[in-house]
């Protein structure tokens, strides 16, 4: 067991950083790519917990993480948002990347005290110490990006990443989620995605832009 | 199969809306019509106490959800009804031949679905998703306009309640461990099962993400940014369904796990968190009601009040007070979806939505102007509506169980937003309007929806059929924690 979680403490430490370059990277492709990198940490950490705990269910949660993450959401995206998504451009930001950062990490410092009383009363799941806390550090920095970013496509990166962190967490924790809800969260991404992907895609369409943070026509008082 | 053909039904109308676009509004109609009647047919049944069991377990009805299921279906009627005519002479002729119209019915009928899913699974995890499915399936009839403002709208929608899910995903999901971990399945009845034996600091933990993460979908200040924004963009069917029923269904989740809270013994007051979080939802769109310049705007304030009230009414704590949040709950759903299609005609009127434009509704259609003032009269609680039933029982049992400074304060917030919503209205009912124009001819689907949807608004106040009665005492039961 000793082996297993220095190898899953490597991953959440990818895991993490891959999340801290979704905030942190000028390039917009960079921010899917990212984003893939951190799904398969996700996968990985899954597969390694499932071998652990003798869990088969984790297989099935790594294989519809990679099937969705690594390879339809891309797609799907590729398909509904439009070329631009992989146009080589840079993300803006409402505030500057080291601030962002510096940001970011204060809030990895509040999810890893927050998590604290969770990991306490969830003792019993060896895996729960280092999947709890980098799995809420991973939910803050997707909320942070969705705050900080002005792009549409890193927005819902930042929301997918989210999504990650949640699930990250919860590995560590519910190893056998019934089958009904892993085919159900397997096909809920990829229409969340398809469906965003969509609006963005009209956004620029109608508005010849995608980053979402220009837009300010509502307003209370005009 | 009760349970499963109220599922079925709308998706065969999805299926059928996108075959052909000439039938689509009606099949859409048809079927909500036979979702209203499966469901009433469904909450009869339980009203008495029982649970409905499904699909191997995996759909169930019990007396809170089906109040929830009974509104949801109710909404969906009327708002089907009302976007026929609505649409048309919102899209002036062109509706039919537009993508965004062929693109409506189906997606309100997937929204449907969506909506109705959650009071009907069993699994809490598969909620979560239909509750998502919410957002995603509603993202295009908010931006139904596609224009920029609409597509803002929509933008900060999705984005904002999508933030708010996966908060909500992860208290969720260890949710999911605790409730397994006791040996329960993972449903309604299994957390209530499993609430004394959890450890505190994991419930209350899953309970603040869900208040983060539901309560931003539920439009809880101050997360609450988006909802004022959507409904101002969305056609005013829309707007009835996700401020009548949509966010009521992530309020459903709040008031669901209130019972487990209260059950755990390592939790003390748990009410208090409902009541500071309500509260404070019902002071800030008190205030903003009163200054806001967009007549939608009003009434998604509104929400954000009703909201509130119903989580402070929860947070009062027991007795009584179940009674009123049920109620409250209850009678939002029709009067607000009223008051948006009330909105929705004085904007087919005057072609804009800014308060300080609009003059004389009631002399240029007199129906669209009585009914924007009877349902500024019932959202903001006069009698004899249903409202001020609830209203006046959260009131009175708060002062008669001695919590005098809480509901001092609710009681004053309160009449605060009744003057603001009466205020408005009646800026924009009454007076002369500023250009001389010939009375208006009121789509006659969109006059029936209105008609459909006074009457329990209406009657309600006063009288309660004996079945519909039985539901919600036994729902109001649930909310306190009886099995």
């Amino acid at each position: 067991m000793p082996t297993y979680l220095a190898i899953d403490g490597f991953l959440a430490a990818l895991f993490v950083v891959f999340s801290l370059g979704v905030i942190a990277t000028r390039q917009m492709l960079g921010t899917l790519y990212l984003f893939m990198l951190n799904s398969l940490a996700l996968t990985a950490s899954a597969v390694l917990i499932g071998i652990a705990l003798g869990s088969p269910h984790l297989f099935w949660v790594a294989a519809i993480t990679f099937s969705t993450k690594v390879i339809a959401i891309p797609l799907v995206l590729r398909w509904s948002a439009g070329p631009q998504i992989y146009e080589r451009r840079e993300v803006e930001q409402v505030l500057t990347i080291p601030v962002a950062v510096l940001i970011a990490a204060v809030l990895a410092l509040v999810a890893w005290i927050v998590s604290a009383p969770l990991v306490h009363a969830i003792s019993d799941r060896p895996f729960a110490a280092i999947n709890l806390p980098t799995g809420l550090v991973a939910i803050f920095f997707g909320a942070f990006t969705v705050a900080v970013r002005r792009e549409a496509i890193a927005q819902l990166m930042g929301i997918l990443i989210m999504e990650s962190g949640a699930f990250f967490a919860s590995i560590s924790i519910v190893n056998d989620l019934s089958i009904i809800t892993e085919v159900a969260a397997a096909v809920d991404l990829p229409v969340i995605a398809l469906v965003i992907g969509l609006l963005i895609r009209n956004i620029h369409r109608v508005t010849g832009i995608t980053r979402v943070g220009l837009l300010a026509e509502l307003k209370e008082h005009r | 199969m009760t349970l499963a053909w109220i599922l079925i039904v709308p998706a065969i109308a999805t299926l059928a809306a996108l075959a052909s676009r000439r039938a689509a509004p009606w099949v859409t109609l048809a079927s909500a019509v036979v979702v209203l009647a499966l469901s009433a047919n469904a909450a009869l049944m339980v009203a008495g106490g029982a649970t409905l069991h499904e699909a191997f377990g995996g759909l169930s009805l019990d007396a809170l959800s089906a109040v929830y299921l009974l509104l949801v279906a109710f909404v969906g009627v009327t708002a089907a009804l009302y976007s026929i005519g609505y649409l048309r002479v919102h899209d002036a002729g062109h509706e039919g031949t537009t993508p965004r119209y062929r693109a409506y019915w189906p997606l309100y009928n997937l929204f449907m679905i969506s909506m109705l899913g959650v009071p009907l699974v069993s699994d809490l995890a598969v909620i979560w998703i239909a509750i998502e499915l919410t957002t995603i399936f509603s993202a295009f009839l908010v931006a139904y306009e596609n224009r920029s403002a609409a597509l803002e709208a929509a933008w900060k929608y999705v984005a904002l309640t999508s933030v708010g899910a996966m908060i909500a995903l992860f208290g969720m999901l260890v949710l999911y461990y605790g409730i397994h971990h006791a040996g329960q399945p993972v449903t309604w009845p299994g957390l209530l099962a499993a609430a004394p034996s959890l450890p505190p600091a994991l419930l209350l933990v899953c309970f603040v993400l869900w208040l983060v993460g539901f309560g931003t979908k539920a439009g809880l200040v101050p997360m609450h940014t988006w909802l004022p924004d959507a409904h101002s963009q969305a056609p005013a069917s829309i707007c009835a369904l996700l401020s009548g029923v949509e966010v009521s269904g992530a309020l459903y989740m709040l008031l669901r796990i209130y019972p487990a809270l209260v059950r755990n013994p390592g939790i003390a007051h748990p009410g208090n968190w409902y009541l500071v979080a309500g509260l404070l939802s019902v002071a800030v769109a008190a205030f903003l009601l009163l200054q806001v310049h967009d007549f939608k705007r009003l009434f998604a304030y509104s929400t954000i009040e009703h909201m509130g009230v119903i989580l402070a009414a929860c947070g009062l704590g027991m007795g009584a007070h179940e009674l009123g949040t049920v109620y409250q709950f209850f009678a939002h759903a029709f009067t607000k979806s009223f008051c948006f299609y009330a909105a929705g005609m004085a904007t087919i009127v005057f072609g804009t939505q800014e308060i300080a434009k609009v003059r004389g509704l009631m002399s240029r259609a007199p129906v669209a102007g009585w009914a924007l003032l009877l349902g500024g009269l019932a959202i903001a609680g006069a009698p004899p509506f249903a409202l001020f039933i609830s209203e006046f029982q959260i009131l009175a049992t708060g002062f008669a169980t001695g919590q005098y400074v809480a509901t001092g304060l609710l009681t004053a917030l309160l009449v605060l937003a009744f003057i603001a919503i009466l205020y408005q209205v009646g800026r924009i009912v009454f007076g002369e309007p500023a250009q001389a124009a010939p009375r208006m001819k009121l789509p006659a689907s969109s006059l029936a929806a209105m008609a459909i949807a006074f009457v329990p608004m209406l009657v309600f106040g006063f009288y309660l059929p004996p079945p519909l009665q039985a539901l919600i005492h036994q729902a109001a039961a649930l909310l306190g924690g009886t099995p």
